[in-house]
Parts: structure tokens; sequence; C-alpha cells
């Protein structure tokens, strides 16, 4: 007989013995470690996906922000750039202005001294030639010129007229006369000029004579702040008057004409 | 020589018997069981596993696949029962390489018992999916008239189940031992190879036949929920 039943029944039950045993020590737990694994890599993918989904929104978040950050730099940059062109162009303004003024005042230093320069060259021009003409006039001054300043002098006193003595004599009567001349009088001279003081204001006048180097060449009369006078000082004085006059007005009109202003740097 | 391993008894009393059947039975079963226990007893649900686990993971994913593939949606539930049955025979024939060793399967007691067993399985998990008058009226479908064919039917797959297996097996160890006789060198490694490769298509064969019975049980169901 091929088949034995004790053995059939036998192996039928270590089949199922088996079964029961492969099922606790093989099937479960390979099951459950894949599931696990499975569940892991689940769990792994969704926290990757979320990760990913953060990362994304970081991301969108981050280009947002850079965005708006090259977009406030540039803003920013612009703002400054504007500011730094109006700062640029007040200083460049207030530059421009301290140049100007400080060219201004230069141009008036420059005008001023100018003035004095021409003013000094004029004045010591003038006094020299003043000088020369007094130096020259000085050396001529002779014996026959002063004695015709002499009668020049007493000419002029006699020519006066008529009112101008009456208030000579009135104020002469109880007052001195000085009579200043540039040189030393003669007697004669002296008396002539005393005669003809005394002819045209009282006899009682008393009169004083005084040398004064100043008076280039001349004979003047003064009393109680009147003065009757000639000589070439007063002439020299008078062309010096009308040269310095001249030399103003000459003055004017350059001091008018400004210079140019620079050209605008950049 | 003896045509199955169960006339080698080893020890007897009375009704009690141990022969080599039952011996090399329990050998295997110690096998399979300690190495699947020294192996499952450190998984890891990591992602580096060790090359035991993995093996196991293979073996075990391709089986429910199978299952899957067959038809059966719900495999976890089956592959206790199937899987058992396949690792058992194809192990028990993979095992024909150690010489002397003469496999379980080629006992027509075990073939039996193992078919047996797919007998019982095969309404039990019917039942349990679809019901019992479900079960039962999928007998006289698609007439009553079948039914008789198909009682028929029932029992005569389940020899065929036996015989196929034990025919296999035995055969192939008988060819061996003969071959071996004739001529004892080269010939007999190359039967021998031949003989792993037909336990191989055996055990799959026996697991999907089983399989596929099942599904059959258990279609009544599937077909109420389509």
């Amino acid at each position: 007989m091929l088949i034995d039943w004790f053995t059939v029944v036998a192996q039928a039950i270590n089949f199922l013995i088996l079964v029961w045993l492969l099922k606790r020590f093989l099937y479960q737990p390979i099951l459950n470690a894949l599931d696990a694994r499975e569940q892991r890599i689940a769990a792994e993918l969704a926290d990757a996906d979320a990760k990913k989904a953060e990362a994304q929104t970081e991301r969108e978040e981050f280009k947002r922000k850079n965005d708006e950050f090259d977009g406030q730099r540039t803003e920013l940059f612009n703002q400054v750039t504007i500011d730094a062109a109006t700062e640029r162009q007040r200083l460049f303004d207030a530059a421009r202005k301290d140049a100007d003024s400080l060219r201004t005042k230069q141009q008036d230093t420059l005008r001023s001294e100018y003035q004095n320069l021409n003013e000094e060259i004029a004045r010591r021009t003038r006094a020299e030639v003043f000088a020369i003409a007094r130096q020259a006039l000085t050396d001529l001054a002779g014996s026959s010129l002063e004695e015709r300043m002499v009668e020049v002098f007493v000419q002029r006193l006699h020519e006066l007229d008529v009112e101008e003595k009456k208030k000579w004599a009135l104020e002469s009567s109880s007052a001195t006369v000085l009579v200043r001349s540039a040189f030393d009088l003669s007697t004669a001279q002296r008396t002539t000029i005393e005669g003809a003081v005394k002819a045209m204001l009282t006899a009682e006048t008393q009169v004083k004579f005084e040398m004064v180097a100043d008076l280039v060449s001349g004979i003047e009369l003064l009393m109680q702040g009147k003065k009757i006078a000639w000589s070439i000082s007063d002439y020299l004085v008078s062309l010096e008057k009308g040269a310095g006059e001249l030399l103003k007005e000459k003055a004017k009109p350059e001091a008018k004409t400004e210079p140019k202003p620079e050209t605008k740097s950049r | 020589m003896h045509l199955s391993s169960d006339e080698l008894i080893l020890w007897q009393h009375g009704f009690f018997k141990l022969n080599a059947t039952i011996v090399t039975t329990w050998a295997l079963m110690l096998v399979l069981v300690v190495g699947a226990r020294l192996i499952t007893r450190k998984l890891a649900s990591d992602v580096h596993i060790s090359r035991w686990q993995s093996l196991l993971e293979i073996i075990v994913v391709t089986i429910r696949k199978q299952i899957e593939e067959v038809g059966l949606s719900h495999s976890e539930k089956y592959l206790g029962f199937l899987g058992t049955l396949f690792l058992f025979i194809a192990l028990s024939n993979l095992c024909t390489i150690f010489p002397g060793f003469e496999p379980p399967t080629g006992s027509l007691s075990t073939t039996a018992a193992l078919a047996l067993c797919v007998f019982v399985a095969v309404p039990m998990f019917g039942i349990a999916e679809s019901g019992l008058s479900a079960y039962l009226r999928s007998y006289t479908k698609p007439t009553f008239i079948m039914l008789p064919f198909n009682i028929i039917s029932e029992l005569s797959r389940t020899l065929a189940l036996a015989i196929r297996l034990f025919g296999n097996m035995m055969s192939g160890t008988m060819i061996l031992g003969i071959l071996l006789t004739i001529t004892p060198f080269i010939f007999p490694i190359v039967m021998s190879m031949l003989g792993l490769l037909t336990g191989m298509v055996q055990a799959y064969i026996f697991t999907i036949l089983a399989t596929v019975y099942i599904a059959a049980a258990t279609r009544a169901r599937q077909e109420a929920e389509d």
C-alpha cells in the first residue's frame, strides 16, 4: 500500500503546525517589517513633500523679499542719486556763490588797490611835479621876481573893490595884520607893503611880517581869518586840485569796468 | 529498494510509527522555522537591510504577488497556507541534492496529506469569504445538473494534486537510483539537476493550482461584489 494513513494524518498535522509556525515566525514579521518600511518611506516621502512645499513657500517668500529688497534698493539708490545730485548742486551753488563772493571781494580789493595805487601814483606825480615846479620857481626866484611879486601884491591890494575894502577896514581897527612871504622882505618892500595896507585899512593898523618857506614865491595877508594873497603856490594848489579832480573823475569810469566773471566750471 | 520513504520505519509502537517521511518532514520544518526565526529575529524596517532579510522579503513578496496575480485580492489571508505549501514542497524537492535524502514529497502519504489539506482549505476559505450557502450554490453552477460533476471534479483534482507531485518526485528519485546502478558517473548529475528543476516546477504547480482552487471558491463573493 502506497498510502499509509497514519503518515497521512501525521503529515497533515505536521503541515498545519508548519503553517502556524511560519505564520508566526516568517510571514507576519516580514509583512510587518515591509509595512513598517512602507509607512516609514511614505512618511519620509510625505515629510519630503511637506519640506518641498515648505521650501517652495520659503523660496517664493525669499524671492518676494528679494524682489522687494531689489525694489527698495533701486528706489533708495534713485533717491540717494537724486539727493546726491541735489546736494552736489547745492554745494556747487554754495561754492560758486563763495567763489563769486571771494572774486567780488578780490575784485573790490584789487579795484581798491588799483584805485589807491592810482591815487598814490597821481599824488606822488602831483607832489613830484609840484615839488619840481616849486624847486624850479624857488631856484628862479630872484630879487627882480620878488620885487615884481611885491608890486603885484600891492597892486592887488589897491585893486580890491570898495565893499571889500570896507569890510577889511571895519575889522582891522584893533587887529594886527600878518603878512607872510616866502622870502625875506627887504625894508623897502616891507615899507611899501605896510603903506599899501595902511592905505587900504587904517593908519593904526599893525603890520607883522613873517617868512614861510611853504609859500612858493608868494605873499599873503592874513587878518582874523581873512586872507588876501598872491603866490605861485596858490596857482599850484589850484592846479593840484584841478589835477586831483581830473584823476578822480578818470578813476571812476575805470572802476566801473569790472573784470569778466570766470567761465562756469564743471 | 522501496517506492516510498514511508516503508522505512525507524520506530513503531502499536499504531504509532516513526518512518523516514515523518522524520525528514520534521527536519525540514526545523530548518524552515529555525531559519525563519534566526533571520526575522533582527528585522530592520530601515532602508538598509541584511541579505537574508532581503532574501526572505523577496520570497514572501513574490509569493504574495503570485497569489494576487491569480486573482485573490486579500493575499495576506492566504499567504500562510499557500506560502508554506510552496516553501515546504520546494525545500523538500531542493534537498534531493543531498545524497541519500529521500524527499517527503516522494511519499504518496505526504502528497495526499497536502492534497487533503488543500481539499479542506478550499471550502473553508470559500465559506469564510462568501458564506456557506453561496459556496454550496457554486456547485450548482452553471446549472443544477453540474452538481455531481462539480463534486467529482473536486475529488479528482485533489487526487490529481497528490498523484502528480508524488509521481514526479518518486519517479525522479527512482530514475536517479536506477541510473546510479547503470551509469554511475556524470549522467546521474545531469538527471539530478533536471530533478531539481522538476522539483521546483512541481512546487510552483502545486501551489498555483491550490491558489486557483481557492480563487475559484472565493469567486462567488467577488462576482456578487462586481
